[in-house]
């Protein structure tokens, strides 16, 4: 049953299931998802770990932005999410 | 940019941010509460969109009808103008401009993402900083794997979006903190495999008077303990995580118990699988906006830099004052005592003249603070797990420096303080601009050094002139002229 306040995101092509109010990292951390970049030096996995907007390590790219921080942007309906490597650009 | 201009500004919407916007208003003051979250209440009483799914408050929060009655109370004093509630604002840079502070603000959830409206600056004759703070960190062997998150984080995850971090999870480090987090992952269905303290509350037996100050926390810490020991939720105690293992992302931790000395006792070692890794060890205040106006700081009995205050909040810098966790850890109960004070204080400067008499606020501040006192004392960080710190630990995780270059910055390259070895190895010179490592950095380096940390090994990681990520477009942007778009009704 769909909910009007459900919906669905894409991360790498893949849909995710999302409701209003939720973050990007909060969807992707609800479908298993544990990281969604590689990091500049050592190509190392990354995802969440402040959750408040101060590490930066959740760094992803949304609607073909990079290194929006996933633990503050809100998704909405429709967002194609992307994992990045080094910088992003 | 557009212009706004207040009697005062409150930069902050947590407990201490909330109870000083409310008590200016009532004292008449007009009151702009610049606040980076899209809901009031800070990390405290953070709280999901409706849209997330059915929420009891009672279920996740302590003090939630405290945070109600005050919402709706600045909701309706919004209604006659004299507050303004600016949520999504991220503040940036604070200077002062004649008679009055220029607050300059990004706006949006993630000021970073395209399509946010543009900044505004809000021009206040007074200042109230209740920035909070944020987990504080020791780097260890695997704490950069995918699944390690701060206890903050989990508890961020839970509040603002109903989501539980993971299936298993052990929650690690030490404080009091510790507990709602294992709980409100309990309840919301995770299994808590372990809660790992380095430290044991039998330790508060040694602050009798500082207990019967703050009798209602006692009860608080008993209701978490009642719930986890329902929820089987076991509570180890004197142990630390001393290793997160797996590849590419969390598969287990390696806790070993601790001595009295907070060293780990040989063939203690055990191994704990889980998903999800929540860890804190107590919290930073956040400082940046205080120190980019030159507020005294002082070093607090947990070894956080905090703000220097006298007795009505007020800092160093005249026409600032600062309440919460900024002024030292202690907790939202503390927080919302120095929030009321600091807000009377800035509405007396401003020549409010009915501002209700405050000391019985005071006395609680006291008991409250002694209170904290205790509880850093009761929970310090164990300094044997820094010194255990093995030079192929990560401790940079922007910048990707081990513990290793941070040494040789010290014992080769002859740096005797943190600023140098920031230089020298680059830790905290990435995206977090130290707030992550800076603690960790400062304690290595003070130990390289063979002495203990100092006040200016601290501020070296909480100094930064631009506050929140900035465009080159929005700096090179010339800033208002200080008139108004529209005054307070």
């Amino acid at each position: 049953m769909t909910h009007p306040c459900e919906f669905e995101i894409l991360f790498d092509g893949t849909p995710l299931p999302c409701r209003d109010g939720w973050t990007v990292g909060a969807a992707l951390t609800a479908a298993g998802i544990r990281s969604w970049r590689d990091t500049r030096h050592d190509g190392r996995p990354r995802g969440l770990f402040c959750g408040i907007g101060i590490c930066f390590d959740c760094l992803v790219t949304v609607n073909g932005q990079p290194s929006v921080r996933a633990c503050l942007v809100p998704a909405a309906p429709g967002d194609e999410i992307r994992s990045q490597q080094g910088t992003g650009r | 940019m557009t212009g706004q201009r207040v009697d005062l500004a409150v930069v902050g919407a947590g407990p201490a941010g909330l109870a000083a916007a409310l008590a200016a208003a009532e004292a008449g003051v007009s009151v702009a509460i610049v606040d980076a979250g899209v809901r009031p209440g800070g990390q405290y009483w953070r709280s999901p969109d409706p849209g997330a799914g059915p929420f009891r408050p009672t279920t996740l929060h302590h003090g939630w009808r405290r945070f109600a009655t005050t919402d709706a109370r600045l909701t309706d004093l919004a209604g006659t103008g004299r507050v303004r509630r600016l949520a999504g604002h991220h503040v940036w840079s604070v200077v002062a401009a004649g008679d009055h502070w220029s607050v300059h603000c990004l706006r949006g959830a993630e000021p970073r993402q395209r399509g946010t409206p543009d900044p505004v600056t809000v021009h206040a004759r007074r200042l109230v900083l209740a920035t909070g703070a944020y987990d504080r960190q020791l780097p260890f062997p695997g704490w950069d794997l995918p699944g390690v998150i701060t206890a903050g984080g989990a508890q961020a995850l839970l509040k603002g979006n109903l989501v539980v971090a993971g299936r298993t999870v052990v929650v690690a480090g030490t404080g009091p903190f510790l507990l709602p987090v294992a709980d409100g992952l309990a309840r919301y269905g995770a299994r808590v495999a372990a809660v790992v303290e380095a430290n044991s509350p039998v330790g508060f037996a040694r602050h009798p008077g500082a207990l019967l100050g703050a009798v209602g926390k006692l009860g608080e810490a008993g209701g978490y303990a009642g719930r986890l020991l329902r929820h089987r939720v076991p509570v180890r105690h004197r142990h630390a995580v001393l290793r997160a293992l797996g590849t590419d992302q969390l598969t287990g931790v390696v806790v070993g118990r601790l001595d009295r000395a907070g060293r780990v006792r040989a063939g203690s070692e055990r191994r704990i699988a889980c998903d999800v890794l929540a860890v804190g060890w107590g919290f930073t205040p956040q400082l940046e906006l205080a120190l980019q106006l030159g507020c005294a700081t002082r070093v607090d009995v947990d070894q956080s830099l905090v703000l220097a205050v006298d007795d009505d909040q007020a800092t160093s810098v005249a026409g600032v004052w600062a309440a919460g966790e900024a002024t030292g850890v202690g907790g939202a109960d503390l927080a919302t005592v120095e929030g009321r004070i600091a807000g009377r204080a800035a509405a007396r400067s401003l020549g409010a003249e009915d501002v209700p008499d405050d000391r019985s606020t005071r006395r609680r501040r006291t008991a409250l603070r002694g209170f904290a006192t205790a509880m850093h004392q009761v929970y310090p960080v164990p300094s044997a797990l820094l010194a255990g710190c093995a030079d192929d630990t990560l401790v940079c995780r922007c910048e990707e420096v081990s513990a290793g270059r941070i040494r040789h910055a010290v014992t080769e390259l002859g740096a005797t303080e943190a600023r140098v070895v920031k230089l020298l190895a680059r830790p905290g010179m990435g995206w977090c601009q130290g707030r992550v490592c800076g603690f960790a950095t400062a304690c290595l380096t003070a130990r390289h050094a063979g002495r203990a940390v100092t006040e200016p090994d601290l501020r070296a990681f909480a100094e930064r002139p631009i506050a929140a990520p900035t465009s080159l477009g929005d700096l090179a942007t010339p800033p208002d002229d200080g008139h108004p778009d529209g005054e307070p009704a």
